[in-house]
């Protein structure tokens, strides 16, 4: 796959991109690096000029296609990002006013037959879930854990190819279940995490935050998991501070997606990078211990790596 | 003909000893008719004081503004095979449960869910109280016209090209769809809101309207003003007329950045901050956007303002946090500035862009526009149904014919 990481995974959240190069090489999908792409403009640059976000990502995705690979990301931020200008630059008249920007560098965009997926999708239809169940060596033994989908990757559905692909909203319940986790039904799980707006609004922002977490933690979750990290650092990096605003103790594990999928893959936690989480994973690895030795079907598996 | 099941949300006010419950009805329609349909049947059929506030039942009035299956939408305009099947994929009557459900046996057909409106009080079962929130917070924009000077002596004239700033807003029906689903106002009940802020970009972009720095001025200073939405998308999928209230917020940022209004929110700040480090280092630096918006060029350091201080204060103990866990153990995520850019050629390719669109900022407004469709899903000749026979709504982007002069112009204030 080309292979973008976005920013965040590399920044704030490297355990992300660490544990997306661990799973993908234990599930054979060969990943090359984009690093000569730039931000997909998280929304923001294209607050400022449409065009020039849309020229920035028609360059990523003019990189992607050089590549002749199909296009990953880990973010639901930059899917619905690039989504966005993607939709736009179905337009031929308008896709040919950027694509002369981009000549100078060589490249042309061309949507025909390009692809952009997050790893999310990737795992559903195209590796399948239930190739990723041969795959699994730790079951996830019953841990319960809370799906925290993202907004970019759920909405607006017309643009997020719904139309083909109706249950996409649906995809981390199905893949929780097939790592063998219980799903938690929670109301949080389909709202904003607050992110885009902890400069502007902080309390408001950490009080979406704060809500769901403790929400999921009423609906008795193990963790969370989400497939964006910019849900993360408000999920994890600042749920200190949201759990101030809420008013109560939160302390809920939030993992990223390879991270779930890497603990059922067998790695170890501290392979994950969890142990640079700012709510502690430690309940996480109690359970997934215990589970473990209760059950026969894990046995040994700890060790399969 | 088929049978269908409604899970209501019932509320009675008039009944002091009951809260709100759940109550369902069977309904036995034609599967293309709609939610509404079924609610009026089962109120014909089985509990005449069902209350649901319907009108034109053709997503004109936007009366009939509820929750179905957790989806904020029009009763009307909702297929009630569509929200069966609906009900069926996501399991939606089983997420909510319920604190008092008086279930009939309908041979275990999923159950389509109906609620009230969110974010606004219940009056009675699917009936919301629209005055206290939806039609204060419309007010709250001043929604008619401030022209300066006398009036013409014949009608104003708005030319083609700033229809792309009002037409989208000016399908609203003021259903209150957007307001039942955003999560903003989920968290900040004072957030002025989709509906309104939709509302207000149509006077902002009004040529007629003489006032339209004012109201960004307003709007852009205003805690619970444009800055406070959350980019959830929400408010667009829930709009039953295309209107995208959070495109039009967003219009109203972009148009606020070009007036350059240093709003008390540090949304121009951030806004700026992000663009100029893209164009700088190519990917996020977040160290140095959070000192930039906060306290952007060596004026805000030298004389950073009140909120600056605070909110740079507050960042420290989730430092402290993220270098004791080694997520913030090292030198580009702590300092400032020390962020790599991109190899070779590419950050200059990239500064390259920045020059290049700065210099007109086209923006294409994909809803006056229409989408092109790709080859493949073009509509092969002998199926396709006479032009006759279809007669698309007024606000629906359906056919892929461009109308050049309306719908690539340039962003407000662009250019230079």
């Amino acid at each position: 796959m080309a292979y973008w990481p976005g920013c965040v995974s590399r920044g704030f959240t490297t355990e992300l991109h660490g544990s997306m190069g661990l799973v993908a090489e234990r599930l054979g999908i060969e990943l090359v690096e984009l690093d000569r792409a730039n931000c997909c403009g998280a929304g923001v640059i294209a607050e400022h000029n449409q065009e020039l976000a849309d020229t920035l990502n028609a360059r990523t995705f003019a990189l992607a296609q050089q590549t002749g690979l199909p296009m990953m990301n880990i973010c639901s931020t930059c899917q619905g990002a690039q989504s966005e200008c993607q939709q736009r630059l179905r337009d031929s008249e308008y896709r040919s006013h950027i694509n002369e920007t981009l000549a100078e560098e060589g490249l042309s965009y061309d949507p025909e037959g390009f692809s952009n997926k997050n790893f999310l999708w990737v795992l559903v239809e195209d590796y399948g879930l239930d190739r990723l169940k041969e795959q699994v060596q730790r079951p996830l033994g019953g841990l319960k854990v809370g799906p925290f989908y993202g907004c970019y990757i759920l909405r607006p559905k017309h643009r997020l190819g719904y139309e083909e692909h109706p249950e996409r909203d649906l995809y981390l319940d199905r893949l929780i279940e097939a790592l063998g986790g219980e799903v938690v039904q929670y109301d949080g799980a389909r709202k904003c995490c607050g992110f885009p707006i902890i400069t502007m609004a902080r309390e408001v922002s950490l009080r979406q935050a704060g809500t769901h977490i403790g929400d999921a933690i009423d609906a008795d979750a193990d963790c969370l998991v989400t497939p964006c990290p910019l849900c993360h650092l408000n999920l994890d990096m600042q749920q200190p501070e949201a759990a101030k605003v809420v008013n109560r103790d939160l302390g809920l594990a939030v993992l990223h997606l390879p991270q779930l999928v890497g603990l059922a893959l067998g790695f170890e936690p501290k392979e994950l990078g969890m142990q640079k989480h700012i709510a502690s994973t430690k309940w996480v690895e109690e359970r997934l211990s215990d589970r473990q030795a209760a059950d026969p079907r894990s046995e040994g598996a700890a060790v399969a790596t | 003909m088929a049978e269908f099941t409604l899970k209501v949300r019932r509320f009675q006010p008039e009944d002091q000893t009951e809260g709100p419950y759940w109550e369902s009805f069977d309904v036995d329609l034609d599967p293309t008719l709609s939610v509404l349909d079924g609610l009026l049947q089962a109120k014909d059929r089985e509990d005449g004081s069902l209350a649901v506030r319907c009108s034109c039942r053709a997503a004109i009035c936007g009366s009939c503004g509820m929750k179905i299956n957790g989806q904020s939408t029009l009763a009307c305009k909702t297929m009630l095979e569509e929200a069966q099947s609906y009900a069926e994929s996501h399991a939606v009557a089983a997420q909510v449960g319920g604190d008092k459900t008086e279930s009939s046996s309908n041979g275990g057909r999923p159950e389509i869910v109906v609620e009230p409106m969110g974010n606004m009080p219940v009056i009675k079962d699917l009936v919301t109280d629209m005055e206290s929130t939806h039609w204060t917070k419309i007010r709250r924009v001043t929604p008619w016209l401030l022209p300066d000077g006398d009036p013409p002596e014949r009608e104003y004239i708005v030319p083609p090209e700033s229809m792309i700033d009002i037409t989208q807003s000016m399908a609203c029906i003021q259903c209150g769809a957007c307001v039942s689903a955003c999560l903003s106002m989920e968290a900040d009940p004072d957030f002025i809101g989709p509906a309104a802020l939709a509302k207000a970009y149509r006077f902002i972009g009004d040529p007629r309207d003489a006032e339209g720095k004012e109201r960004l001025h307003d709007l852009a200073n205003d805690p619970h003003g444009i800055y406070d939405c959350t980019h959830c998308f929400s408010c667009i999928d829930a709009c039953p007329k295309g209107v995208a209230p959070m495109d039009q917020i967003m219009r109203l940022r972009r148009a606020a950045d070009h007036e350059e209004i240093q709003d008390q929110n540090h949304g121009h700040n951030h806004m700026a901050a992000f663009t100029k480090i893209i164009e700088q280092k190519g990917t996020l630096d977040e160290a140095l956007l959070l000192q930039e918006s906060l306290a952007p060029g060596i004026k805000g350091k030298l004389m950073p303002k009140h909120g600056a201080i605070k909110g740079l204060l507050e960042s420290i103990p989730t430092a402290i946090r993220g270098i004791r866990t080694g997520k913030m153990r090292s030198l580009p995520k702590l300092i400032p500035g020390v962020h790599p850019k991109l190899p070779g050629d590419s950050q200059d390719h990239v500064k390259r862009i920045y020059a290049h669109t700065e210099d007109h900022q086209v923006e294409l407004n994909l809803y006056i526009r229409g989408e092109e469709a790709d080859a493949d899903e073009s509509v092969p000749q002998a199926e396709a149904v006479p032009e006759s026979e279809v007669k698309p709504e007024p606000d629906e982007v359906s056919d892929s014919e461009s109308r050049p002069g309306t719908d690539m112009g340039q962003a407000p204030g662009g250019g230079s």
